[in-house]
């Protein structure tokens, strides 16, 4: 047992109870999470750890780099198209390619229309049963519900207290049906769940609601990529060229495709407006006393920015995505950050699951090496029944990213706390509403249920930038402008013998990055540092604990065996763990470890 | 009480009527012809929800974000009313322990009586991922899927990863991903291949629903997928083909042909070696799909498509495409070369299935 104080400020005591949750449910990919719990069941040390690797970066390895964005789109299917986008970005950048202004148009509609889906499908299907309780919506009466829905959300047209009686009915018949299906063994009468029975009946019936609506949002990638999940991309533009006029219309992008494309623009922005955002701030009213889970959002924050206005500039200027890194809380002041700088961002390996050749030093992405190299010999159980991880050895499938040598959250809620910070009109606007409808203060962000509500405010935002970007399209379209690529490059025999890239992105989850090195045609190496990597990462050489580890820490637990408070601090993160297996650290620091106390080590 | 399918949409407002007309609309789909409407409506009148174990291995969770894209029927109604999803950790409630006695309360208490589902594959490498590539429960995944296989009454491998291994098979394959029917010792249970990445929405629910509905598996290939589905390629039923055929192809992406809506072959297009739906069922409720939206097929349900030569390079080097006036036989040409590299992969398929067990007949 051992108290040790991490150089990112965090107290930790490994001398209570243990306890494990594994697997992490409702993330993408596999996690597993350990704890120790003090007698007062408040949280003392906090153990993350990735538990899936596929290594896709070493199979990229020789590949046609146009074809890269297809084998990294399959890094993960949740938040799909984003790191294709940013692989054609890191592509492009490598050999000096430019795409037309349609295509950044459609790109840009593309990527949002992910953050508005990915962001709706995570609230309702993986964050919500931390909060609404399916059972007690049992309880509730429908004509009150109804009530509810029409006050917080006059405008929403299914509000009938014969609809919520419906929704109820059948929910009864499912749960006395026995076969309780995804609710199984939920943690029901776990007293965490504060929702009267009335709100948990809005939200569950908002649960199904928004898993018909989720499947129409997307249908903007169906029309410009071809199908969903997965559409396709290419170095240079957008696949789908653009007919309004000529012969063979119907080949391409045509005024019928692009009316689809707007309506569903216009429903996707309704049904944010109308459900999304007022069932967040809803629970939240009953929720806002709980505010666990900050961990390194009031202090170590770091955004890439996206979506550039004008097509091949990603200079902050044009990015309408804010970038920036904040550093031990100073709103005051945000850093510049340079995927190029070899000093800024790193990947470091100690407690992770791979071997450098140079040791432990961090690596660059550009330098980046993906050796696996499991080994669990010091912890409890054998190699293949792990019963409790050494967070002293190496204990994860991800690497340990670090800016200029900080441990950072990744997200939306980062990218919200970068944009106040700089003055982002919009944000601010919506950040301000939010504080004054809920009567709290800006700290109230630096919590679990902050970032929660940062990721709706963010639909909201990208729902209405959707639209900004399809006014642009059209307006193109109208001025005689339909190209979607331009062919630049595209012969490999016209690529220098050697080139590097680096393309980037807002995920859903939070700063994306690819490296490349194209050598002879061919990717010699490829490297991602993704959102899940910042935020699950687990310790560095010098102790610090990553974001998923620090919003554990100091959470008070009802029910030692019904972790739902973990799951929530975890969720509100998007965990995406077939995303994050990789990251590195500056040599030399020492471990600012101490052990004290009467409890020994 | 259970709730059918039947008291589902009766519920939803449906009327007798319509319903049956449902019946008939699936059963056409479905290819089977109006004999079997009634069949159908008499399975979803009557069968209580099947326990399904929906297990993920090394994956991307494409294949669970394309099932709940499914159009007819949704996603919700299959959830709530057509199958009980015992086990899935993408969308349960449950964690830890929790979730992890479930499949075994399932196997248990069902016997033989559930579907596994397989989304992603195990990695068997033991060398430097140590067999624990994925890890469930601090165990190997391999041992969770083991355990659920012995007794399933049927095994879906869902997308291109449970059936052919995927991306993170392609060379060098460094987890030693191995597709579901390839894993030693998972037991005898049928395996129904669902290819794809992912595989399209409403076939996936569309297989669901077929063995909800009559009770057997569907009717499978030499390579075990569902022959409704996958016995044909989508360039047989290419909306571009005839200009295919008539010797009509885009040469760069946007340029006066692509905008013509022209055929892709040039493009890499590997639709004439691609077994799939795509180009009849459509994508995302028959709205589009890849060569539609103007990018070649990639060929994302076939067997190591990763590793066939770049998605950009086209499957035979023909030289002097003409004009329409001999397009016949420009047309012909290439069909018999794509012929015989068909044929070359069936055999080689055909071997590879003699080494291992598992493949359905």
């Amino acid at each position: 047992m051992s108290i040790t104080t991490t150089p990112n400020g965090y107290t930790l005591n490994d001398a209570g109870q243990r306890v494990v949750v594994d697997p992490v449910t409702r993330i993408e990919g596999h996690m597993r999470a350990e704890v120790n719990i003090d007698e007062n069941n408040v949280i003392t040390n906090a153990v993350s750890s990735g538990t899936i690797w596929r290594g896709l970066e070493v199979i990229l390895k020789g590949r046609d780099p146009r074809d890269a964005w297809a084998f990294v789109q399959r890094i993960c299917g949740v938040c799909t198209g984003t790191h294709a986008l940013t692989s054609v970005r890191c592509v492009e950048d490598a050999l000096g390619i430019n795409i037309p202004e349609n295509a950044n148009c459609i790109r840009n509609i593309m990527q949002l229309s992910l953050q508005c889906h990915d962001h709706l499908v995570h609230f309702y299907h993986l964050h919500a049963l931390d909060w609404v309780n399916p059972v007690t919506a049992l309880k509730a009466d429908p004509k009150a519900t109804s009530a509810l829905q029409q006050q917080v959300s006059p405008n929403h047209p299914q509000s009938s207290p014969g609809y919520f009686r419906d929704v109820q009915n059948r929910l009864k018949k499912f749960v006395e049906s026995g076969q309780l299906g995804p609710f199984r063994n939920g943690y029901w009468t776990n007293p965490a769940y504060l929702l009267p029975p009335e709100a948990d009946l809005m939200a569950v019936t908002h649960y199904l609601e928004a898993l018909d609506f989720q499947k129409e949002m997307m249908k903007t990638r169906t029309i410009f990529g071809g199908k969903d999940t997965h559409p396709n991309w290419t170095v240079g533009g957008t696949p789908s060229p653009i007919n309004v006029d000529g012969i063979g219309g119907v080949g391409g992008l045509n005024m019928v495709n692009l009316n689809q494309v707007h309506q569903i623009l216009m429903d996707t922005k309704t049904f944010i407006n109308d459900v999304y955002i007022p069932d967040i701030l809803a629970i939240a009213q009953f929720y806002k006393g709980w505010l666990y889970g900050g961990g390194l959002s009031g202090h170590n924050m770091l955004a890439y920015g996206d979506i550039p206005d004008k097509a091949n500039d990603y200079s902050p200027e044009n990015l309408l995505m804010p970038r920036g890194a904040i550093i031990n809380g100073n709103l005051k002041e945000i850093h510049e950050v340079d995927l190029r700088d070899p000093e800024q961002i790193q990947e470091f390996i100690p407690h992770s699951w791979y071997r450098y050749p140079d040791g432990v030093k961090g690596l660059h992405p550009w330098d980046g090496v993906t050796d696996p190299d499991f080994d669990v010999s010091t912890a409890k159980g054998s190699k293949h029944n792990i019963e409790q991880l050494d967070e002293n050895a190496s204990y994860s499938w991800i690497k340990a990213p670090r800016w200029r040598g900080h441990a950072m959250e990744v997200g939306p809620l980062s990218r919200y706390v970068i944009g106040y910070a700089q003055g982002h009109e919009y944000f601010t606007e919506q950040i301000n509403g939010v504080l004054k409808t809920l009567d709290i203060p800006v700290s109230a962000l630096f919590s679990t249920l902050g970032r929660t509500a940062a990721r709706a405010l963010e639909a909201q935002w990208a729902a209405d930038q959707q639209l900004y970007f399809f006014d642009k399209l059209m307006t193109n379209i109208k001025n005689g402008d339909i190209a979607t690529h331009g062919g630049e490059m595209w012969n490999p025999a016209d690529w220098p013998k050697e080139a590097k890239g680096v393309g980037f992105s807002e995920a859903p989850r939070g700063a994306l990055a690819h490296w490349i090195r194209i050598k002879d045609m061919k990717i010699e190496n490829y490297q991602c540092v993704v959102p899940t990597t910042w935020n699950g990462s687990p310790r560095d050489e010098a102790g610090n604990i990553g974001a998923f580890e620090a919003s554990m820490m100091n959470t008070k637990v009802a029910v030692a065996e019904e972790p739902v408070e973990i799951l929530r601090n975890l969720h509100s993160f998007d965990p995406c763990l077939a995303c994050s297996t990789h990251v590195m650290s500056e040599d030399g620091k020492e471990l600012a470890r101490v052990t004290t106390g009467p409890v020994g080590s | 009480m259970i709730e059918t399918f039947y008291d589902v949409m009766r519920r939803q407002g449906i009327t007798r009527r319509s319903f049956l007309k449902f019946c008939s609309l699936t059963a056409a789909a479905m290819g089977l012809g109006p004999s079997f409407a009634p069949k159908i409506a008499h399975a979803m009148e009557t069968k209580p929800r099947i326990p399904v174990l929906w297990l993920h291995g090394l994956e991307c969770t494409c294949c669970s974000e394309s099932f709940i894209r499914s159009a007819h029927p949704l996603a919700k109604d299959v959830i709530l009313s057509m199958i009980s999803l015992d086990y899935d950790d993408t969308i349960m409630a449950a964690a830890g322990h929790q979730a992890e006695s479930i499949v075994n309360e399932v196997i248990e208490q069902h016997k033989g009586q559930y579907i596994l589902a397989c989304e992603g594959n195990p990695g068997l490498d033991e060398g430097k991922t140590g067999g624990m590539s994925c890890i469930i429960a601090g165990k190997p995944y391999t041992e969770q899927l083991r355990k659920a296989a012995k007794d399933a009454m049927a095994i879906i491998s869902w997308g291109s990863c449970a059936s052919w291994g995927c991306v993170q098979a392609a060379k060098p394959n460094p987890t030693q991903a191995t597709p579901i029917h390839k894993v030693p010792d998972i037991g005898n249970a049928p395996i129904i291949k669902v290819p794809g990445c992912p595989p399209i929405a409403e076939v996936m629910t569309g297989v669901v629903t077929y063995i909800l509905t009559f009770g057997r598996l569907p009717s499978l290939d030499r390579q075990g997928r569902p022959l409704m589905f996958y016995s044909q390629r989508i360039h047989d039923k290419c909306y571009r083909r005839p200009h295919f055929d008539a010797g009509q192809f885009v040469e760069a992406f946007d340029d006066e042909y692509a905008r013509k809506g022209y055929c892709l072959y040039k493009m890499g297009c590997k639709g004439p070696t691609t077994y799939n739906a795509c180009s009849t069922i459509r994508w995302n409720g028959g709205l589009s799909f890849p060569i539609q939206a103007g990018h070649p097929c990639i060929g994302c349900s076939e067997d190591g498509f990763w590793d066939k030569g770049g998605f950009y390079n086209r499957l035979t080097s023909i030289n002097q495409f003409g004009i329409e006036a001999n397009a016949d036989k420009i047309g012909g040409t290439v069909a018999a070369v794509v012929g015989v590299a068909t044929a070359a992969h069936a055999a080689a398929s055909a071997i590879k299935r003699a080494k291992h067990k598992g493949d359905q007949e």
